[in-house]
């Protein structure tokens, strides 16, 4: 028997059990919509935080204290405190690669004014925060090295703080609130830039000259980080070495002596996260595949019960001339059917909703082509794998004993 | 009849078939020889268990026997692949079963097309030619595109019959082909294949009934696995006649 009239005899075996053909699809529908699903949103977070970082500008450096932490070790809380004012200065006065730098020192805790208020992070910088991570002031202006050094009580606020604290489009400017019982008059109002794709709301900040924040904040002598923008992308490298020399002298690590800070660039924090994404999805990913595992089982349970209620027919086309291979043949493309037309459903139904109903939560999605080839493929190896196991048990019939079965 | 000339299409030689039931032996056939030639319309007829199915299983190379040598038109059965058998059915057997085995919710004409759906000399072109030939040979012309499930007993049995003869086999082989139906039915499917015995078909037909051995050429008789008897009939009753000779329906 040729090929396509194996075909013709599955297709109609297929659709003769309508009901029961679709609802064994059902499992691979649901399986192949959601990894495509999940693929979708995985990819499509990665390509908007790419767009974010990229925004925040690429040529930035971010130098934290402690040695390189990615291998998990835990480390001594004084490791952590190894940024002193010191590095600070030798590098405003020894840069060459770093245009602009701002020390950071963070603290979270409630904003007060009058009878509002609401909970809020306080960053420590300095006036060339604003360049590196491109802030823009909307209303005022932002404080001043001067500022800086007499650790005047001045801040530029997120429109989030002026919402919450002043009502919405409320003039700002000149009040005074109060961060951890600190008065802060408010010098400047920023441009909102919205939530980031993390869902967290960056117009929830308030900026303060870094030594307000170190004396009458956070009361500790060393910053949490220093940020630098190099001068290009291209000299991020270049730049990097540059500050390790310098920080290295600074601390008096001689020869072999491991870094005791760390400095990113913003290409590796994006391919930090990318991977990190990369392993979110895959988890995701390996959660929907696990339910086409049991779509297929569901495939093989369907198959089984086919090939038992069909003995007769087996039975007949064997006494007519089918060998046990095209009896195999033939149900295992009956199984390959079932799932390859349930993958196609599920790609098609996977699509649609990356397309209109992930959008329609909020989510960034963006189906990866190659997910769809392999959704495919995948479902042709279920339909094989688990068709295998009832096309068997059909080509080792006897022929004798099928066609008497009732 | 050893200086018979015409063609033998099927030759046993001492087949035994024994089934091995726990510790018990079955012995279905015990030693079964005979030749059937060209032509011939041979009843095999015997009391239910005396191994009529197991004969015809061995003939229609279903089964293969414990012991002796099966030949069917020149080919030495016995020492066969499943593979090979299924091949050899394909080409040189028609089956006729007892409860017409067609298959569900597909027409006539579908139904007959199956043997050659499995033999790639057939192209779907020739396969229809073919089959609406044989519906035509059972006078069912008329009936193409009628499913299985829209036709009476004795439709179905002739749908099964072009079925056997689609593939233009050596041999036609029934297994009680008119014991589900009513004697009128029964008397008409035995028109047909007394039509076919005169079309020059060889046909075996199994039945535990021994009227219907009066309207064979010749009769074999087995009892307990073996032969009892085999007998040429010279006067081959006509089941027209006998039809004919029926009591007619009262809607008739
Ligand atoms: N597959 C089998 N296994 C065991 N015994 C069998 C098998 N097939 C047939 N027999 C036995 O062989 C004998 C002949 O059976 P069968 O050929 O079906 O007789 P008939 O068709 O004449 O009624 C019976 O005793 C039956 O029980
Ligand atoms: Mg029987």
């Amino acid at each position: 028997m040729n090929l396509l009239n194996l075909f013709k005899v599955s297709i109609t075996a297929v659709a003769s059990n309508k009901m029961r053909s679709f609802l064994s699809m059902l499992g691979i529908i649901i399986g192949v919509a959601a990894v495509i699903i999940m693929m979708s949103i995985g990819q499509g977070s990665k390509e908007s935080i790419r767009k974010e970082l990229s925004t925040m500008g690429t040529n930035l450096l971010t130098i934290r204290p402690g040695a390189d932490m990615r291998g998990g070790v835990r480390q001594d809380p004084s490791a952590m405190q190894t940024l002193k004012m010191a590095d600070y200065q030798r590098i405003m006065q020894e840069k060459k690669y770093v245009t602009k730098v701002s020390p950071e020192v963070t603290s979270a805790g409630q904003v007060i004014y009058g009878n509002n208020n609401t909970n809020s992070t306080i960053y420590g910088e300095s006036p060339e925060y604003l360049d590196i991570k491109q802030w823009v002031v909307e209303e005022g202006d932002c404080f001043t090295e001067e500022d800086v050094k007499k650790a005047a009580k001045v801040a530029v606020v997120g429109k989030t703080i002026v919402t919450e604290l002043f009502g919405e489009g409320a003039d700002a400017i000149g009040k005074t609130i109060r961060f951890k019982s600190i008065p802060l008059r408010i010098v400047g109002v920023l441009k909102s830039k919205g939530y980031n794709s993390w869902g967290m709301d960056q117009d929830n900040v308030i900026i303060a000259p870094y030594s307000t924040v170190m004396k009458r904040i956070a009361a500790q002598t060393f910053f949490s980080s220093i940020v630098c923008s190099a001068i290009t992308e291209d000299l991020s490298d270049t730049a990097i070495e540059e500050l390790t020399q310098i920080l290295r002298e600074n601390h008096k690590l001689k020869g072999d002596a491991a870094d005791d800070f760390t400095i990113r660039s913003q290409a590796e924090m994006m391919a930090t996260m990318s991977s990190t994404m990369d392993t979110v999805t895959l988890i995701l990913v390996v959660a929907a595949a696990f339910s086409l595992l049991v779509a297929g089982i569901g495939i093989m349970n369907i198959m089984l019960v086919s090939v038992t209620e069909r003995t007769k027919e087996i039975g007949l086309r064997m006494a007519v001339g089918a060998t046990g291979a095209v009896i195999s043949l033939q149900f295992l493309i009956e199984s390959v059917l079932i799932s390859v037309t349930g993958g196609l459903l599920g790609i098609l139904v996977g699509c649609s909703a990356s397309g209109f109903l992930v959008p329609a939560f909020g989510m960034p999605s963006s189906v990866p082509a190659w997910s769809i080839y392999v959704s495919f493929l995948v479902c042709v190896c279920i339909g094989i794998l688990f068709g295998y196991i009832p096309a068997q048990k059909a080509a080792r019939m006897d022929p004798i004993e099928a066609i008497r079965h009732e | 009849m050893a200086e018979d000339k015409r063609k033998v299409v099927i030759e046993l030689r001492n087949v035994k078939r024994y089934f091995q039931v726990g510790s018990e032996t079955v012995k279905a056939l015990r030693g079964v020889s005979f030749k059937i030639y060209e032509g011939e319309f041979v009843t095999i007829q015997g009391t239910s268990g005396s191994g009529k199915s197991t004969l015809l299983n061995q003939l229609g190379c279903l089964d293969t026997p414990t012991e002796g040598e099966y030949i069917l038109d020149g080919i030495s059965v016995r020492s066969m692949s499943k593979n090979q058998r299924a091949h050899l059915r394909n080409r040189k057997i028609g089956f006729v079963f007892q409860n017409y085995n067609l298959l569900a919710k597909t027409t006539a004409v579908e139904n007959v097309e199956l043997p050659l759906m499995y033999n790639n000399k057939y192209n779907a072109k020739q396969r229809r030619e073919a089959a609406v030939k044989a519906l035509q040979a059972v006078g069912l012309g008329d009936r193409l595109e009628h499913k299985s499930n829209q036709m009476s007993g004795g439709q179905m049995q002739r749908v099964a019959i072009a079925r056997a003869l689609v593939n233009n086999p050596a041999v036609l082989l029934a297994d009680e082909a008119t014991g589900n139906l009513d004697t009128r039915t029964s008397f008409e499917m035995l028109v047909l294949f007394q039509e076919l015995y005169k079309k020059g078909h060889t046909i075996i037909f199994v039945t535990h009934n021994p009227e219907i051995a009066e309207y064979s050429s010749r009769n074999i008789n087995l009892r307990d696995g073996k032969i009892r008897e085999d007998t040429i009939n010279t006067n081959i009753k006509s089941a027209a006649e006998a039809l004919a000779a029926l009591p007619k329906p009262q809607d008739d």
